[in-house]
């Protein structure tokens, strides 16, 4: 007689493994759904930075797709599709008797058709148009076609013609193709150190004259309020005008370097033709970067792609953040997460310490824990609510008549605004429980063997958690800081109130004293996706800009993590005692 | 016997190492007291439940003493009270007196901290910590302040060799702990144990997760360590009790039974459950 000691059944399940299949669908289901939206990401925020080629459509006479009564266009591709309209049509009664009537009836009408970014968001007024293929009578790749990034408004696509001097002469390309390029190389690559030069005395020396200025001009407004001032608060003032006059001279001093180059980038100009050949002009000083895009090879292209994305990364926006860099807020967010990761896990960690070490454990403890469970469960603005209300207004308020009386009295808050310092603190709150609840998890891990171990050699408590319960849960504890990083570097609505803003003017870290200010307010990721995607007034064009600062948010996070759980790996082969 | 050495406790440990030729040579240890570990109508509670009934046991310096009896008699908490490791749990309660050389453990005036460092624990699981042999030794020498170089190497030397496992270990003082085997790891925990060169050293069945060659050593350990250390050892293996141990006392259901030296509870007990026991018809 044989036993079976198959542990299947028929059908080749495990017995009493039926829920496997479910667990396994979940996790496929979660996980291709995680794909799908990074691969989304990945894709539309990459091909923002890919340099595409340029068609160029003639449009049938009379067609439904004209519009502003234009028939040739010049764009890049950006959608194909088809589309179903449902249109009107009448015809004649079928039933004879009464064949003087008309049915009126909707029937589907299904056409192909092409999206097309035009770019010239100045002459058109919109970036997007689509066209119907059965519309198009004529697509060319016009070699000579340029796509220009600009000051203002946009890419501009069209065909450079003329390039007048700053002397006035005029380079025509119709006269000499390869000396006018070059030429517009050359200009538009001396434009551009202009450009970085003018950038570098508004933003470098007249950012820190108007910083001084304006401590001054508190000081000073103080002292005019005061009735009688003493003989020493009298030279003060003297001192303070003569450092405000000194001041006003250098400002001044720079401001003609600077305006002086501003007029040159402005007096050299470029006039240009649009596909429709309508034709205007503009200052070289506005053209920031152009490539003929139907003239790239792969690795031109491959290196127009590294140049704007890099420029996206390093640059500083422009246009009311619709064109140019994200550097800032990439900043921004990487400064606020490292706050907020310095501030929670310290605390964090010696609130779980005390709450499984040290505390009793009894219901109150329990209740305590559950409170903090749930602390994670409150609407995150509710945080940035008591942000405001907690730092900014009282510690903030305090902070400033301390320390900054005169300027609180001249009504400029210092700390008492929104600031990214007050940022990182209420997400280093809202984040508590996280490292928290790891770090409680981590400790009660922990064997009793090693504890009992530590306390026979004659170690207190407080020694044993320190050289041994600590440095064996250090993974842990940042297990709770990536849960906390990656959740702080995303999270967006608290900081709209203690201190995020569309464009701040100043980085938080630059080159004046005290070189960290950790009171400015400051520009975030998650909120420039905001920004961009729903505020801006031509939130069609705004799309790639959104894919690719999710994306520089979502690798921003992943690189965070990454590092974090690089640390963790090397802290585990050093302390091998759970893997053991 | 010297009564007066013993008096000093706890302010200062009894002057007595190296152990000289001669207290050796004076026949059964004359001079050692043979109550230096004093149990005196000793009972003890976890919250309402009483586990020790009126203990009275004397446990003789430098000497191995044995304690056996069937599983939950009680063996680990009597053990674990010496030095008070049972502190940790919540609701006990103990009656009667618990004396290490003249001087109540409970005295208001010792730190269960100073305690401890003159009592080394070796647990049934060896539980080294996570971080290197070297530093698992010398673990207790660091938490008590002592920084020298000099000291901590001296320490880790001597003890280790104490412990046998001096030759296996020397060339990798600075790997991980974890990468020794068990009954390594076991002895190194003994290391740990006596690197503070305590007076007595408590061990909860340290063999029971080990292979009979691993019993061997540590078992041939006890036997040089019993020359310096005062040794309790709790075990299930009656061959080992009998091996190791000088005096055996036996437990049943909290209460002591009966101890005397160890090959008359083996050979000649006077209690009938004393025999059965040692006999292996039950436990
Ligand atoms: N922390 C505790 N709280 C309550 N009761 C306990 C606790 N620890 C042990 N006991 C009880 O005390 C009794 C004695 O336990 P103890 O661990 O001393 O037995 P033992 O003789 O060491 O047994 P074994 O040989 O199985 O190790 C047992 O009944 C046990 O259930
Ligand atoms: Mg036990």
């Amino acid at each position: 007689m044989s036993r079976d000691i198959s542990d299947k059944t028929r059908t080749g399940v495990p017995k009493g493994e039926v829920w496997v299949w479910f667990t396994s669908l979940g996790l496929t289901l979660g996980l291709s759904m995680v794909l799908v939206l990074f691969g989304l990401i990945l894709v539309r925020g990459l091909s923002y930075f890919w340099p595409v080629p340029i068609v160029q459509i003639e449009l049938q006479e009379g067609s439904e797709s004209a519009f502003l009564g234009m028939h040739r266009f010049a764009g890049a591709v950006a959608k194909t599709q088809q589309r179903t309209e449902r249109v009107l049509v009448e015809s004649p009664e079928a039933d004879a008797a009464e064949a003087d009537r008309t049915v009126r009836e909707t029937i589907p009408d299904t056409f192909a058709e092409i999206q097309l970014f035009l770019g010239n968001r100045d002459y058109y007024g919109q970036s997007f148009r689509y066209f119907r293929d059965e519309d198009v009578v004529g697509r060319t790749r016009p070699e000579a076609i340029i796509r220009a990034e600009r000051r203002a408004e946009g890419d501009g696509i069209f065909y450079a013609r003329e390039l007048v001097l700053e002397d006035g002469r005029v380079v025509k390309r119709a006269e000499d193709v390869d000396r006018f390029e070059s030429e517009l190389d050359r200009l538009v690559g001396e434009a551009r150190h202009r450009r970085a030069e003018i950038n570098r005395i508004d933003r470098r020396h007249i950012g820190r004259i108007n910083l001084e200025m304006s401590d001054i001009e508190v000081e000073l407004r103080y002292f005019r309020r005061q009735d009688r001032l003493t003989s020493e608060e009298e030279s003060r003032v003297q001192e303070l005008r003569e450092r405000r006059d000194e001041l006003q001279r250098r400002y001044e001093r720079l401001e003609t370097q600077s305006d002086a180059l501003k007029r040159t980038n402005e007096s050299i100009r470029l006039r240009y033709e649009r596909a429709d050949g309508s034709r205007d002009e503009m200052a070289i000083g506005d053209l920031y970067r152009f490539h003929y895009p139907n003239r790239l090879g792969v690795s031109g292209r491959i290196q127009t792609f590294m140049i704007r994305a890099w420029e996206f990364v390093s640059g500083y926006p422009r246009d009311a953040n619709m064109d140019g860099g994200i550097f800032p807020a990439i900043f921004g967010t990487f400064l606020m997460t490292l706050i907020m990761s310095i501030a929670v896990t310290p605390f964090g960690v010696i609130a779980a310490v005390y709450l499984r070490e040290y505390a009793k454990q009894g219901p109150v403890v329990r209740s305590v824990r559950i409170a903090v469970n749930n602390l994670a469960g409150v609407p995150s603005i509710v945080f940035g609510v008591f942000g405001l209300g907690f730092f900014v207004y009282l510690m903030g308020g305090t902070i400033d008549s301390i320390f900054y009386p005169r300027a609180q009295e001249a009504g400029v808050p210092t700390f008492g605004t929104g600031g990214i310092l007050w940022a990182g603190l209420t997400l280093a709150l809202l984040n508590l429980p996280v490292v928290i609840v790891a770090t409680e998890e981590a400790l009660a891990a922990v064997s009793r063997g090693v504890r009992e171990g530590s306390l026979a050699c004659g170690a207190s408590k407080w020694q044993t958690i320190q050289r041994l319960v600590l440095p064996a849960s250090l993974p842990g504890i940042l297990t709770g800081m990536i849960l906390a990083m990656a959740r702080g570097a995303g999270e967006v609505a608290p900081l709209m109130l203690v201190g995020v803003v569309a464009l701040a003017p100043n980085l938080p870290v630059d080159g004046t004293f005290p070189f960290i200010h950790l009171e400015r307010k400051f520009m975030h990721l998650g909120f420039h996706i905001y920004d961009v995607g729903f505020q801006s007034p031509d939130s069609e064009a705004a799309i790639p800009t959104v894919f690719a600062t999710t994306l520089v948010l979502i690798i921003l996070i992943v690189i965070f993590n990454l590092s974090a759980i690089l640390i963790r790996n090397h802290i585990r082969r050093k302390h091998q005692g759970s893997a053991f | 016997m010297n009564e007066a050495s013993h008096q000093s406790f706890p302010e200062q440990p009894v002057a007595r190492r190296p152990v000289s030729v001669e207290s050796r040579n004076l026949g059964e240890r004359a001079n050692y007291a043979p109550d230096y570990i004093a149990f005196r109508n000793y009972s003890f509670y976890y919250g309402a439940t009483q586990v020790l009934f009126d203990i009275n046991l004397e446990i003789p310096e430098r000497q191995v003493t044995a304690l056996i009896g069937p599983s939950g008699c009680g063996k680990s908490t009597l053990l674990r009270n010496i030095n008070r490791m049972n502190d940790l749990i919540d609701g006990i309660r103990h009656e009667g007196d618990l004396l290490i050389g003249r001087t109540s453990v409970y005295d208001p005036g010792i730190e269960v901290i100073s305690l401890r460092k003159r009592i080394g624990m070796v647990f049934q699981k060896s539980n080294p910590f996570p971080k290197s042999i070297y530093e698992n030794v010398i673990y207790g020498l660091r938490v008590a302040g002592r920084r020298r170089k000099s000291v901590l190497d001296d320490a880790v030397e001597r003890s280790l060799k104490a412990s046998a496992l001096w030759d296996e270990v020397k060339d990798r003082l600075h790997e991980s702990a974890f990468s020794l085997s068990g009954g390594q790891m076991q002895r190194l925990c003994i290391a740990r144990a006596i690197a503070n060169q305590p007076e007595i050293i408590l061990m909860d069945e340290p063999c029971s997760a080990l292979d009979p060659i691993a019993t061997g050593k540590i078992e041939d350990l006890i036997h040089e360590l019993k020359n310096d250390y005062t040794i309790v050892i709790v075990t299930h293996n009656m061959q080992q009790a009998a091996r190791v141990s000088d005096r055996t006392a036996f437990f049943y259901l909290g209460k002591l039974v009966e101890y005397d030296h160890t090959d008359t509870i083996f050979m000649n007990p006077m209690e009938p459950q004393t025999e059965a026991y040692v006999s292996g018809r039950f436990g």
